[in-house]
């Protein structure tokens, strides 16, 4: 297994940066849910989970602008950075879809967190194994919460069942970017969390093995770009504007 | 003539000691904007106060990373502080180790009870603040606050936030 962290200064700046646009952008996307979602429960989970994934971001874009050494701030880094700039993986841009859709998004970027959490929680960078800490018990939270839907989905109705296994299929395509860039030894351990929710949840993985990729080098879907657009127009237009 | 014998050398040493102790004492009352109830020290997440040249250091660490009232606290801290006469304070923030709810103190724990909001206890052990039965239900994993879940009490029927495990 490749080291998940790497040690020269570049590249470790653009693992924390993937690390936090992921977190960033599926923030994003779980806010758009808030007074949306088909629960007030759900509006509550969500809009805690999006805060969680916010607050992740937050701490990883600041401990990068330190490793960059440039003065770049969070905001810097959150704001003023283009879609091609943006290291996300494609998966967290996709919209929300469904409820189903969602859920399963979530399932994928779950499991992965917790494996990627937990192997940075004793990392030799002591802020990063801090965050990735605290970060771990939330991905672990997350998890429980979005296994359990997509168990109660897959498992439930005809329609529900029909509509979770059109998820995975849609989603799948978009799992391998999660893979790239150091962190390739996890997909094993992932894969396997995986089909013992999906299982459970009687849903299957799609036969076809294709997947897009791209998201860690900054060619994304289309979606991205208008989800950047709404975000961060307003630094855009006022830069530098504070509350 | 050596500098600690000027005159008033011994004076200002005193006023730097009791400088630190005041800076600590006004740092440990701000509480929990969500939880007022508990204060910084009570929640454990106030980790160090330091007093040199005039300068307060005051660090924290945050508890969940989604918990927005960290800035609050932040701004708080320097509020507090900046009325007692400290003009140049500094909050830093500091995620190693990572909290967890373990560094809640006996104190705060009482409070947080006392304030209707049942505290984490040993072994997940979660008692309803009404009635201290051990047999709640979860309502929803995920509550008011990142910090909290939603429970009810299966015995008095009282509804109550319990602070998670973390």
């Amino acid at each position: 297994m490749p080291p998940v962290l790497p040690s020269a200064n570049g590249d470790r700046l653009v693992f924390l940066l993937a690390c936090a646009d992921d977190n960033l952008v599926l923030a994003q996307r779980l806010g758009e849910w808030i007074s949306n979602a088909p629960e007030l429960e759900e509006d509550i989970a969500l809009g805690n989970i999006a805060l969680d994934h916010l607050g992740v971001a937050r701490a990883l874009y600041t401990h990068a602008g330190e490793v960059e050494g440039l003065g770049r701030t969070e905001d810097d880094l959150a704001m003023r950075r283009s879609e091609r700039d943006f290291m996300s993986a494609l998966l967290v841009e996709q919209p929300n879809g469904d409820f189903a859709q969602t859920m399963v998004r979530s399932l994928f970027f779950d499991t992965h967190q917790v494996e990627l959490w937990s192997d940075l929680s004793d990392s030799d960078d002591a802020t990063l194994a801090g965050i990735a800490a605290r970060a771990l018990k939330e991905a672990r939270y997350h998890l429980r919460h979005s296994s359990a839907w997509v168990i109660r989905l897959g498992d439930g109705t005809e329609e529900s069942h029909r509509r979770a296994q059109e998820a995975v299929d849609a989603l799948w395509r978009y799992t391998a970017d999660l893979f790239e860039g150091g962190a390739d030894g996890h997909r094993d351990q992932w894969q396997k969390t995986i089909e013992e929710v999906l299982d459970e949840a009687r849903l299957t993985i799609p036969e076809d093995p294709y997947q897009r990729s791209g998201g860690r080098r900054g060619f994304h879907s289309e979606h991205l770009g208008h989800l950047l657009a709404e975000m961060q127009w307003m630094q855009r237009s006022y830069p530098g504007l504070e509350w | 003539m050596d500098a600690t014998q000027l005159p008033g050398a011994g004076v200002v040493t005193a006023t730097a000691e009791t400088d630190l102790i005041r800076a600590r004492d006004i740092a440990s009352t701000v509480v929990d904007p969500e939880i007022p109830v508990l204060s910084v020290a009570d929640l454990g997440i106030l980790r160090d106060v330091e007093v040199r040249d005039g300068r307060v250091t005051v660090t924290i660490t945050p508890t969940y990373s989604g918990c927005p009232a960290m800035r609050q606290i932040e701004h708080d801290l320097k509020t507090a502080l900046g009325d007692a006469g400290f003009a140049d304070v500094e909050v830093r923030m500091v995620h190693s180790p990572a909290w967890s709810s373990e560094w809640i103190t006996p104190e705060g724990r009482r409070r947080l009870a006392s304030f209707g909001i049942a505290p984490p206890g040993p072994l997940g052990e979660v008692l309803c603040p009404r009635c201290a039965s051990g047999s709640p239900r979860m309502v929803a994993r995920f509550g008011s606050t990142a910090c909290k879940a939603l429970m009810v009490c299966t015995a008095c029927g009282e509804p109550f936030d319990f602070f998670k495990e973390f």
